[in-house]
């Protein structure tokens, strides 16, 4: 129950969104993730450990290296996870139909 | 309350349908994807190329707050039938997500009223799948100063 809830505030914070996106197609050590950011390390670090502790980030031993990449099946769970995707297009479409609602042609 | 928007996303598959229903007549949904500076402002990028015509290409460009450049979005058009149908590849250049093929089609309802359909069809299930979990990948939060250099070097 509380994880459920977990993971929608995991994914509310820009940073955490932004380190989703940035292992999506593949996995990173902490370092390189960290190096994207302007924030200090240590605030990384506790980005990470949200995001794995609610299973969205799995973490992947390789060598002396912890390698994180996203748990597609973990994001799936989340209830609405089309929506945002959903909304995105409702905006756009939304601004297309008053834009051309006082379309005039330029001819 | 009926929602305008609608996206069709069957488990497992490697494409999705987003529908959409307009108050405007078909010709000027069309338009809308049409005219570049019709283009630029509902998509909110720079139309760096737009060629409406069979083996056709574009090119679009999105830029962050700043002024800089977050993404380049391009494609090749196959079919291009005003107030019917366009059939194009669509791409985030410099990003893993690969080419995506997208089918819209344009209907009209009434002569006041029109339905756009967009079929994409993604390279893999898992490729969709993470495309939609991210839709503020989706040249959102793309923004990122630094991703895309950090993008190209596992290319």
């Amino acid at each position: 129950m509380n994880l459920r809830r977990d993971v929608f505030q995991a994914i509310a914070d820009p940073t955490r969104r932004a380190i989703l996106v940035l292992v999506a197609t593949q996995s990173m050590t902490a370092g390189a993730i960290a190096a994207n950011f302007d924030t200090a390390r240590p605030t990384v670090s506790k980005h990470l450990q949200i995001l794995t502790e609610c299973e969205l980030l799995a973490q992947k031993q390789n060598g002396r290296e912890v390698y994180y990449q996203t748990n597609a099946n973990k994001m799936k769970d989340i209830a609405d996870f089309i929506e945002p995707f959903r909304k995105m297009w409702d905006d756009r479409f939304n601004k297309l139909e008053d834009i051309m609602k006082n379309y005039k042609p330029a001819k | 309350m009926e929602q305008k928007t609608k996206i069709d996303a069957e488990d497992g598959k490697q494409e999705i349908v987003i529908t959409r229903t307009f108050d405007l007549p078909v010709d000027l949904l069309f338009k809308a994807y049409e005219e570049p500076e019709v283009i630029e402002q509902w998509m909110g990028t720079k139309v760096l190329k737009l060629e409406n015509k069979k083996h056709g290409s574009y090119q679009f460009e999105t830029s962050d707050a700043k002024g800089n450049v977050a993404f380049l979005a391009s494609g090749v058009i196959h079919e291009f039938v005003p107030e019917q149908k366009i059939t194009r590849t669509f791409e985030m250049e410099n990003t893993p997500f690969g080419v995506q093929l997208e089918f819209l089609t344009f209907e009209k309802l009434t002569e006041d009223t029109s339905k756009l359909t967009m079929h994409v069809v993604y390279k893999s299930a898992a490729l969709r799948d993470q495309i939609l979990a991210l839709p503020f990948a989706q040249g959102i939060n793309m923004a990122h100063n630094r991703l895309q250099n950090i993008v190209n070097q596992f290319k």
